[in-house]
């Protein structure tokens, strides 16, 4: 589903990515974990499309198509769902009028009719159950005012709402207490199909307890440095990161 | 290539739609401004001895004044002398339509085009219009309706001449001929215009409606627009305001002046959009404009909603004086300069009687080399007593090129007023955008989504009918202001 080459890529001259190889078929879940500046979330921005990066070599193939050739709003409407690691604040923008027309958007590409307002509070009634969301959220700004908890919860809703093939989880635990946290893994493992596949970033092994990864793998300096099954992730909680490095200078 | 030539085409149509001309035959007057062509727009509109007087005291006391240098505006100096004064649509010796059948069918179209369909039978759902082309009132509709509830509803022109009692008693009583550079101009060449009087306790069954079109080349536009509404009345009224695209700049020097009696309510609320010239800022509309109301009654309530999107510069500030005790003034703004737009807008709260309240809420929006400067006044009077004012002053910048201006005055003589004021400024983030985009929403529809959110508080007090019609003016002036 998604074959990333090589992959490089940085900011104003600086390399941050520095070749990344993954492979990742439907029906998988893949974790990253790597220490602070690692270049977790760059590959999150860059994946969904972000101006301001530089990619200077690689290739990332996505159901057979250059990824990196579309726009960021191709990207979804293709299927593809970044969850924020800092969901962005709208002010003024009411959130059930945003995730309409993001829902819109998305139905007018695969050429379904629009759904009215109706149509789309009933669907949005039955996802927001799943995130134990407070309707009256639903009346606000986008994400303005919203708890750190309660973003992360919107996102995985609008995650719910998109139905994405493939989702990007950015740090969504962080912030989170243990109950929102089992919320938000419970939301994301629903949404969890053979056809459709997740890479969940992150920096603590925690998340990984409610969202089980088939593969996880370790990224330092921009490279990733180590894969493994599941159980690679409570190594990591265990010994830290320090060993990895380690081995690698060796 | 036709289909690149097609393309440029749809795309210069899209950024102004409403600026085609239309070629009608005009009476118009040479350029050029001193006492005879005072003497001859009076005498075209056979005035009265007492308003044709009015006219030149105006005039001569113009000639002492200068233009106001205070705004914060740029532009090349006016040749007052290069204007024309007057510009009627039909020719020379034919009377004035006495019908709307009468009416040359290409101002008809015009108007169609506009999307302001004169005839009645094509009429817009409960809104009576005067259509204002170029100097003189093209026609009203829906007169027999409304006169059916006392309400007057017809050009300054007819009101002259049928109602001269009610013009002479509260022309000028708002904005004095001797008010400011603008007004005393307007006063003393002003063409036409809308006049309204709502009798004693009537609630004006229909939404009442001017619109404004320049369409002749070098010509100015001063019409004069009154608003009567007597005890416990109340009327809502709404301008809609467009003109062709041409290089040359066009002046625009309108006086509204509206009177509230004792319990009466006037709503009203503008949507302006002008040509605005292009984005080098050669050619637009030049809106200097005097609007101001009185709530001289108790307990009387004055609402300004305006939507600017249009014009070159923008020099406005409707103004509420809140005489009556208990009296309310509101303004509402959208203010958009994109392009090389410059708008200099506010109001003006004067507050007289006791216990006045009044609020503003003031959005200012830059795009591309745009510049917007909020101007404001809250004057509290010796003798009103627990006076309050609320302002709320927002600028949203999209782009690095452009700015936003606030220039807040507050004078307090009584110790009881409660005056507050509050202002952000934000800009339309690349992480705000890159969200959307991420949720599959293009960036144009973004802009339009943050921008009318920005708007919602102001677009919600337009009358129903106008608030979509202002939402989707807004997406069309904002298109192309990113990327």
């Amino acid at each position: 589903m998604l074959e990333i080459k090589n992959l490089q890529a940085g900011v104003e001259g600086k390399a941050i990515l520095k070749g990344i190889d993954l492979s990742i078929n439907a029906g998988e879940v893949h974790a990253i974990m790597g220490p602070n500046g690692s270049g977790k979330s760059t590959l999150a921005q860059v994946l969904a499309g972000r101006e301001g990066y530089e990619i200077t070599d690689g290739s990332v193939r996505y159901n057979g198509e250059d990824l990196l050739d579309l726009g960021p709003e191709e990207r979804v409407r293709e299927g593809f769902f970044l969850a924020f690691q800092y969901p962005v604040e709208i002010p003024g923008v009411n959130t059930t009028y945003f995730l309409r027309a993001a829902v819109n958007a998305l139905r007018e590409h695969r050429g379904e009719a629009e759904l009215s307002a109706v149509e789309f509070l009933k669907l949005m009634r039955e996802k927001i159950q799943l995130l134990e969301l407070d309707e009256s959220l639903l009346k606000r700004s986008v994400n303005e005012g919203f708890s750190g908890g309660e973003k992360k919860r919107a996102e995985i809703l609008q995650m719910a709402l998109l139905d994405p093939k493939f989702a990007v989880l950015d740090e969504t635990d962080s912030g989170l207490d243990i109950d929102a946290l089992k919320v938000v893994a419970g939301g994301v493992n629903h949404l969890k199909r053979a056809d459709n596949a997740q890479l969940v970033i992150t920096h603590y092994q925690r998340l990984l307890d409610y969202i089980v990864p088939d593969h996880v793998h370790v990224l330092v300096d921009g490279r990733i440095v180590k894969s493994g099954p599941k159980e690679l992730a409570l190594e990591l909680e265990e010994r830290g990161y320090d060993w990895i490095i380690e081995e690698q200078s060796a | 290539m036709s289909s690149e030539s097609e393309v440029i085409d749809q795309f210069v149509e899209q950024e102004y739609k409403w600026g085609f001309y239309t070629d009608v035959e005009t009476d118009t007057l040479p350029p050029g401004l001193n006492e005879d062509v005072i003497r001859h727009i009076s005498a075209k509109k056979e005035e009265p001895e007492w308003l044709l007087d009015w006219r030149l005291k105006a005039f001569r006391h113009w000639q002492t004044m200068e233009e106001p240098r205070w705004p914060h505006v740029q532009y090349e100096p006016i040749d007052y002398q290069g204007i024309s004064y007057y510009s009627a649509p039909g020719a020379k010796d034919k009377d004035r339509p006495k019908s709307l059948d009468e009416v040359d069918p290409k101002l008809l179209e015009t108007y169609d085009k506009l999307g302001v369909p004169l005839h009645e039978r094509e009429r817009l759902a409960g809104v009576a219009v005067d259509a204002v082309f170029d100097s003189v009132s093209v026609g009203t509709t829906h007169q027999e309706e409304l006169a059916k509830h006392g309400v007057i509803f017809c050009s300054f022109s007819e009101a002259v001449r049928d109602h001269p009692e009610l013009i002479k008693k509260y022309l000028g009583t708002v904005v004095p001929y001797t008010d400011n550079f603008f007004a005393t101009l307007n006063s003393a060449v002003f063409s036409d215009g809308s006049f309204v009087y709502i009798p004693k306790g009537v609630r004006c069954p229909l939404e009442l409606s001017t619109y404004f079109r320049i369409n002749a080349a070098e010509t100015g536009q001063f019409e004069r627009t009154l608003i009567v509404a007597d005890e416990g009345s109340h009327v809502s009224y709404l301008e809609g305001c467009t003109a062709p695209m041409r290089d040359e700049n066009q002046l625009h020097a309108a006086v509204v002046e509206l009177v509230a009696l004792g319990d009466a309510e006037i709503k009203y609320s503008t949507v302006q959009n002008w040509y605005p010239g292009d984005e080098d800022g050669n050619g637009g509309i030049y809106n200097f404009v005097t609007k101001r109301g009185i709530c001289k009654g108790d307990r009387s309530k004055i609402c300004w909603t305006q939507v600017e999107t249009g014009s070159a510069i923008t020099w406005k500030y409707p103004s509420v004086i809140l005489r009556g005790d208990d009296s309310v003034g509101e303004f509402y703004s959208v203010a958009l300069a994109n392009l090389a737009q410059q708008a200099d807008t506010g109001t003006k709260m004067i507050h007289l009687g006791k216990n006045t309240c009044s609020t503003i809420i003031s959005k200012g929006i830059s795009a591309g080399k745009g510049q917007n400067s909020y101007r404001g006044l809250v004057q509290v009077g010796k003798n009103a007593t627990d006076a309050r004012n609320f302002t709320q002053c927002d600028s949203l910048l999209i782009g690095s090129r452009c700015g936003a201006h606030t220039f807040p005055y507050i004078e307090v003589k009584n110790p009881s007023a409660k005056v507050e004021h509050e202002a952000t400024t934000s800009k339309i983030g690349e992480d705000q955008i890159f969200y959307c985009n991420a949720r599959g929403i293009e960036t144009q529809d973004a802009v339009n989504m943050i921008v009318n959110g920005f708007c919602k508080e102001v677009f919600s007090e337009l009358p129903m009918e106008f608030a979509m019609e202002a939402q989707a003016l807004m997406d069309v002036s904002l298109e192309g202001s990113v990327g």
